[in-house]
């Protein structure tokens, strides 16, 4: 289902909702296409022609600072219109519906929407009912996903690292409640990493976790064990309540990435955290602004993914859109 | 004055009797003959059922008509012509209907507007406690005498479990049934599917097994306690199956049920966040569906029912955890429950006493038979007639069903209630 929904007739990208059902071909072709964009944001002159006459709209159901704010530059680089609309819980307060929404925005004629929203599957119902010529990016669903967060990771892991073949990752912190972490898991494990484990206290792990192709860890020092790549998750601070953790002490103690934890992984092990971070909760400040953390190389290289997202996905429509390369 | 049903396979498992009979009944609508006529009986109508399958009226004991309260999804008039529609002749119908049933005028009003309609007989379940907050015991001799045939605190759960003693003392007292969706509330905590493979992938809060076994064991231990007559609504996981399994075995006064889309489908079947798949209890494994098939193989479950909760469509346009839960399946009830004979797990005498006087005995009423002296409540389905379920077919005011596309073996094609016919296909 997802790839029917994902994909056109033709098997092009028409949305991005999730990782799960993406290629490895189709994950490097992103990937690639990215890399092409980087130049862009170097430039005198940050733009460049493909979008032009589109219209983007940033559909923010649940607030966001950083990630509305790359989608916004990846699509006025591409010289898209944008439109930013933080909805937050408003909209469903003054009693139209999720659908109703959507519908008016595209009676306005929209090209793509790139929803945030706080739950699960959002962006698979928005998809099922727009007309095809309209696309979807999901920022984020609940729990569930955001896929060009996990495509920056890698872009970023492929930047510091070589082969993925080789790479043994892990991935550390709240899982259970984390999108970022099912995409990274399933993009990860598409481009085919060694060895790709997850670190947390049960309370904060998922029933039959390793159904996702990861091999899951309590302790710290055991999942860090040489390991090249480190995914730091960030903590909501609300999870103290309901019983998940019993202090910030206590798990800044058992799962904090100090310099001390961080030297029992590969030597050249790089750092990545999806932001924003909470310094002294799950990462120490000397390892976040430490020469292996890639941290705001993150943000940087997720502008041009979010690009090469955008561009293959508009790409597909009917109209030329020019400059295409 | 009479009706007389020919050459049909006449398949009565409370009277053990299957076999090509004609069904004689009389014009105060009950049954005077069965394969010979009484002396002097005289047919005015005659109904012909060759290669039909004749079997007592089906009796649901679970199916929300949304009336009072909710008449923007389904209304009393629009289910019952549904019901009838599926062979069903008696349904029970939970008291979380807005206002609760907690009082005898609400379980007469019910009754009342049904009996407008002479078509399928509505037993309400009355409210355990008071407005089902959890906290004063209803009036329940008062209810019982208004017509309800069991006790119940519906989806909402009794924390206190002092209250729940006293409610099954109480209802003990009376010898009523008390009706139980075993789930500790805690352990939910807001879940919308099992907690399990499924709703790892989607990011979907689960609900754990460990929500139903709690909340089954706590049940069972005031059952012991206080000698309640016990009936556990919607089992869900094959841990809960075992349980109830050695309760029977103790001699606890207790039975179950299951609705017929837990025998078919998976958490699985939820695919990428079908919301027609969203229902409470969640969906679970694959191993849960198989030993809630064996349980009805066994006996430890002892009745199918529909759980029908019609929706309008909007409450399924939205993200799933926000969808409303249930499914409309009233006429899929009789279907699902022929696929478990077409899988060899039942024999057709079986699966319509599972239908019929099973679920009636857990209510206490004289139903789901076709003995002499029996009211004419009546199913008849053509077993050999495949169809494909669309959205056409459904006499529901309710439209939200997994099943729409698929095909089915096995269609209701007459409905009687009291002699009368009241559903022709």
């Amino acid at each position: 289902m997802t790839q029917n929904l994902q994909f056109d007739d033709a098997g092009r990208l028409r949305h991005l909702l999730t990782i799960e059902g993406l290629s490895r071909q189709s994950i490097l072709e992103i990937l690639d296409t990215a890399e092409s964009f980087i130049s862009v944001g170097q430039r005198e002159i940050k733009k460049i022609p493909l979008l032009r006459g589109k219209t983007v709209v940033n559909l923010f159901f649940e607030s966001s600072t950083r990630t509305r704010t790359t989608f916004e530059i990846a699509a006025k680089r591409l010289s898209a219109d944008v439109i930013n609309l933080n909805v937050g819980a408003s909209s469903t307060s003054k009693g139209e519906t999720l659908l109703d929404t959507i519908r008016n925005l595209e009676a306005m004629h929209t090209d793509l929407f790139v929803v945030r929203h706080a739950e699960s599957g959002a962006a698979h119902m928005i998809a099922r009912h727009v007309p095809p010529h309209v696309h979807i990016i999901n920022a984020g669903d609940g729990r569930h996903a955001h896929p060009t967060q996990g495509l920056l990771d890698v872009f970023t892991i492929r930047r510091y690292k070589s082969a993925f073949e080789k790479l043994k990752v892990v991935i550390i912190g709240d899982i259970l409640h984390s999108r970022v972490a099912r995409s990274q898991i399933q993009a990860l494990n598409a481009l085919r990493v060694a060895e790709l484990r997850v670190v947390a206290p049960k309370t904060l792990l998922l029933m039959a976790v390793e159904k996702l192709g990861v091999q899951p860890f309590t302790r710290m020092e055991e999942g860090l064990d040489g390991v090249d790549v480190i995914m730091m998750l960030r903590l909501q601070r609300e999870r103290m309540q309901g019983a998940l953790i019993p202090s910030e002490q206590e798990y800044f103690n058992l799962y904090g990435l100090t310099p001390a934890k961080l030297a029992l992984a590969a030597k050249n092990a790089i750092v990545l955290h999806p932001g924003p971070m909470n310094r002294g909760l799950e990462i120490d400040s000397a390892v976040a602004d430490g020469p292996q953390s890639v941290i705001l190389p993150q943000v940087t290289y997720g502008i041009a993914v979010r690009m090469a997202v955008m561009a293959l996905i508009m790409g597909g429509s009917a109209e030329p859109t020019g400059g295409r390369r | 004055m009479g009706l007389v049903i020919k050459d049909g396979r006449v398949i009565d498992p409370a009277n053990g009797v299957d076999g090509k009979k004609d069904l004689y009944i009389d014009g105060s609508g009950f049954v005077v003959g069965v394969g010979k006529p009484p002396p002097g009986f005289k047919a005015k109508k005659t109904i012909d059922a060759r290669g039909r399958i004749v079997c007592p009226g089906l009796v649901d004991l679970r199916a929300r008509l949304r009336e009072p309260g909710l008449e923007h999804k389904a209304t009393i008039e629009s289910e019952v012509h549904a019901a009838v529609a599926a062979g069903i002749t008696t349904l029970c119908c939970p008291p979380d209907t807005h206002p609760v049933i907690d009082t005898p005028a609400m379980a007469q009003m019910i009754q009342s507007r049904a009996w407008r309609f002479e078509l399928t007989f509505i037993h309400p379940l009355g409210a355990l406690t008071q407005g089902l907050e959890g906290r004063r015991l209803t009036d329940m001799e008062a209810l019982d005498e208004a017509g309800c045939v069991g006790f119940t605190n519906a989806l909402a759960p009794i924390t206190d479990t002092l209250v729940m003693r006293r409610a099954m003392e109480y209802a003990a007292t009376l010898d009523l049934t008390v009706f139980l969706h075993a789930e500790d509330p805690w352990l939910r905590n807001g879940g919308c599917v099992h907690e399990g493979e499924v709703g790892t992938r989607l990011g979907l809060p689960g609900i754990p097994e460990a929500a139903e076994t709690v909340g089954v064991a706590r049940d069972l231990a005031l059952i012991e306690q206080t000698g309640c007559r016990a009936h556990f609504c919607n089992l869900s996981s094959g841990r809960a199956v075992t349980m109830i399994a050695e309760a029977k075995r103790q001699g606890l006064p207790v039975s179950a049920d299951v609705t017929a889309h837990h025998l078919h489908l998976t958490e699985h079947d939820i695919g990428d966040f079908n919301t027609q798949c969203h229902v409470h209890p969640p969906l679970r494994g694959n191993r849960d569906r198989k030993e809630l098939r064996k349980a009805l193989k066994n006996g430890i479950i002892s009745a199918i029912c529909s759980d029908h909760q019609p929706h309008e469509p909007d409450a399924k346009l939205a993200p799933f955890a926000q969808s409303g839960p249930g499914i409309s399946a009233l006429e899929t009830l009789l279907p699902l429950t022929l696929r478990l004979v077409d899988d060899k797990l039942l024999t057709l005498s079986q699966a319509i006493a599972l239908l019929t006087h099973k679920p009636a005995e857990i209510i206490g009423v004289d139903t789901g038979q076709l003995g002499v002296g029996a009211t004419a409540d009546i199913c008849l389905f053509d077993p050999e007639v495949r169809w494909v379920l669309t959205e056409d077919k459904i006499a529901s005011r309710g439209h939200n069903t997994p099943f729409l596309g698929q095909e089915f073996l096995g269609r209701v094609t007459h409905t009687f209630i009291g002699g009368k016919l009241v559903f022709e296909l």
